[in-house]
């Protein structure tokens, strides 16, 4: 059983990782490290890969620019606004499913529906359903006596039109992660509080949701860390073709800040601090998280 | 007598719930479609026209003429099938080594690849691109594949799924004199079926529907892949709802289609690599 480690075995072995870690190497490894000293580019010339000075200007910039503020709170809004309400309702439609219903894999396929198709391809479709004037949004809650909404024009509504399309998109996902935490939940634990003759409200609350914290966790990482990284969905929705993020920009999002410094100014430095900055906060959520589901055990 | 009331009432409610639910999901599809086959004129009607009248199907004709959408297509089918291959291929090689054999060095690369799974995307975007410029790649199928071609997720699920194997078979195939890599050829990948089928779903659906790094890496209208030829599309037709939803609905439409088809192996597959990762 145990082989020894031999020249000629790690030789072959790494003949067989040599693809996977030449690609990684480039694309991934590499540019981390050069992405993290381009944040200190100051002169740079990236025709010619040539820098000129370094210094932590770019973070300077980045840090006392209120655009970039801007960004990051609207960053916030937008993942306090999508995760909690996703993480509630696919919960709640992931228990209904897996009660013994008729039909369960009919309801199923329109929950993920969405989470399959393109995301630019659904946006075009939102910003038709968005429509002032002639949308179906609007004409909906027209019959409820509310007046029309620009969702798209008004900058106090753009996050919100944001945060209802990524929770359409993206909730079958979360049910069908929660399905599967559903499914390997001791059914005897159930049980058990049945005998007790526990109701069915109280039996979730008080057995379910706590066995279920482990898939629970899962998501909300992921979508946490999804949400910070939100950015083919303002670009579609508002299709600024990376100007204006939304109306007089109201929807920008770091990563679209990211970009634009990146592609629509070419300041690779800039960009790059800011991108470093963005994943120190979301690090920051990351572990807070970790912390918090250790301490509650 | 009460108590079975009280339960044919909560059924109700359940599956009431259910339905609004899943009309919610399912309207903007039909939306979509309705809107597609309507005339210019019925598109701006209200209230809306549920079911359009005149059954316009020249509507797809004219906005697949519009733009070079056969492109778009062919672009983004060579990009997915080759950038799915690459990783399939890269990840089974990379797990198989670090499930079976030895070598200096395991434990480090391994971490550092786990490692690389918590990098953001977004950050790598800038030096990627100069990288790109210096290989004179702008533009290329390479640019649109070969960075894709590996994936350390892959690896990661790959080598779990691999671990589930036992040991008996590798010592047989020994026996009958085998190498590794006729272990790994005839007996590993015939065992792997559904976590391959994991992977190239979830591949598949990220290659297809990615965005920023096409749009970053092509600007020439003939390498355009469907999202960022989709957003170019919007802005050349404006508010011609009835062709914006036309093409909306040819890109997603075989999507839909593909998803109801494979539907069993999608879902399963998505929920294992959830658990599993």
């Amino acid at each position: 059983m145990n082989k020894k480690i031999t020249l000629k075995s790690s030789l072959k072995a790494y003949l067989y990782l040599l693809p996977a870690v030449a690609v990684i190497g480039v694309f991934v490894i590499y540019p981390l490290i050069k992405s993290f000293f381009m944040s200190f580019y100051v002169k740079y010339d990236y025709f010619k890969d040539k820098v000129y000075v370094y210094g932590i200007d770019n973070y300077k910039t980045v840090l006392s620019d209120p655009v970039f503020w801007h960004a990051m709170r609207n960053t916030m809004i937008f993942v306090i606004g999508v995760v909690p309400i996703s993480i509630i309702i696919s919960i709640l439609i992931a228990l209904m499913l897996n009660s013994k219903i008729k039909f369960g894999g009919l309801f199923r396929t329109c929950f993920f529906m969405p989470y399959v198709t393109s995301l630019v391809a659904v946006s075009i479709v939102w910003r038709w359903i968005y429509h002032k004037d002639y949308g179906i949004l609007n004409y909906f809650l027209g019959i409820f006596g509310v007046h029309p909404i620009a969702w798209l024009d008004n900058p106090d509504v753009s996050m919100i039109a944001l945060i209802i399309l990524s929770i359409w998109k993206n909730i079958g996902y979360n049910v069908i992660i929660f399905l599967a935490g559903l499914q390997t939940i001791d059914k005897q634990y159930e049980l058990a509080a049945q005998i007790d003759g526990a109701h069915y409200f109280k039996r979730v609350w008080n057995i379910v949701i706590p066995l279920l914290s482990p898939t629970t966790f899962f998501v909300a990482i992921v979508s946490v860390i999804g949400s910070f990284k939100i950015f083919d969905e303002v670009y579609a929705l508002f299709n600024s073709g990376g100007g204006m993020a939304g109306p007089s920009d109201s929807a920008l999002t770091v990563v679209f800040y990211i970009f634009r410094k990146f592609y629509g100014e070419w300041n690779f430095g800039v960009a790059s601090a800011a991108s470093f900055i963005l994943f120190l906060v979301i690090m920051v959520f990351t572990v807070a998280q970790f912390c918090y589901a250790r301490k509650r055990g | 007598m009460d108590k079975k009331l009280k339960k044919g009432i909560s059924t109700c409610i359940l599956y009431l719930l259910l339905i609004i639910g899943s009309i919610i999901m399912i309207l903007p599809f039909y939306w979509m479609i309705a809107t597609s086959l309507k005339t210019s004129s019925e598109v701006l009607k209200m209230p809306p026209m549920w079911i359009p009248t005149s059954w316009k199907w020249s509507n797809f004709a004219e906005a697949w003429k519009a733009a070079p959408f056969a492109r778009y297509f062919l672009n983004t089918v060579i990009v997915t099938v080759f950038s799915t291959l690459g990783e399939l291929v890269t990840s089974i090689l990379a797990a198989y080594a670090f499930y079976r054999l030895e070598f200096y060095g395991k434990k480090v690369i391994f971490s550092i690849l786990l490692g690389t799974m918590m990098i953001p995307g977004e950050m790598l975007l800038m030096s990627n691109f100069v990288t790109l410029t210096q290989l004179g790649w702008i533009n290329t199928y390479q640019a649109l594949i070969v960075p894709w071609t590996a994936s350390a997720f892959s690896i990661f699920m790959f080598r779990q799924y691999f671990s589930t194997i036992g040991d008996e078979l590798y010592y047989a195939a020994r026996i009958d004199g085998s190498k590794d890599f006729g272990y790994l050829i005839n007996i590993i990948l015939p065992m792997s079926k559904p976590m391959i089928i994991t992977i190239v779903i979830i591949k598949a659906i990220g290659s297809w529907n990615s965005f920023m790094w096409p749009l970053v890496v092509t600007n020439s209208e003939n390498m355009r892949t469907l999202s960022v030829g989709l957003t170019a599309f919007i802005t050349d037709t404006g508010t011609n709802y009835q062709l914006l939803m036309a093409a909306s609905t040819f890109i997603i439409l075989p999507m839909i289609i593909v998803f109801l088809v494979m539907q069993k192996y999608i879902i399963e597959g998505i929920s294992h690599a959830g658990i599993k990762g």
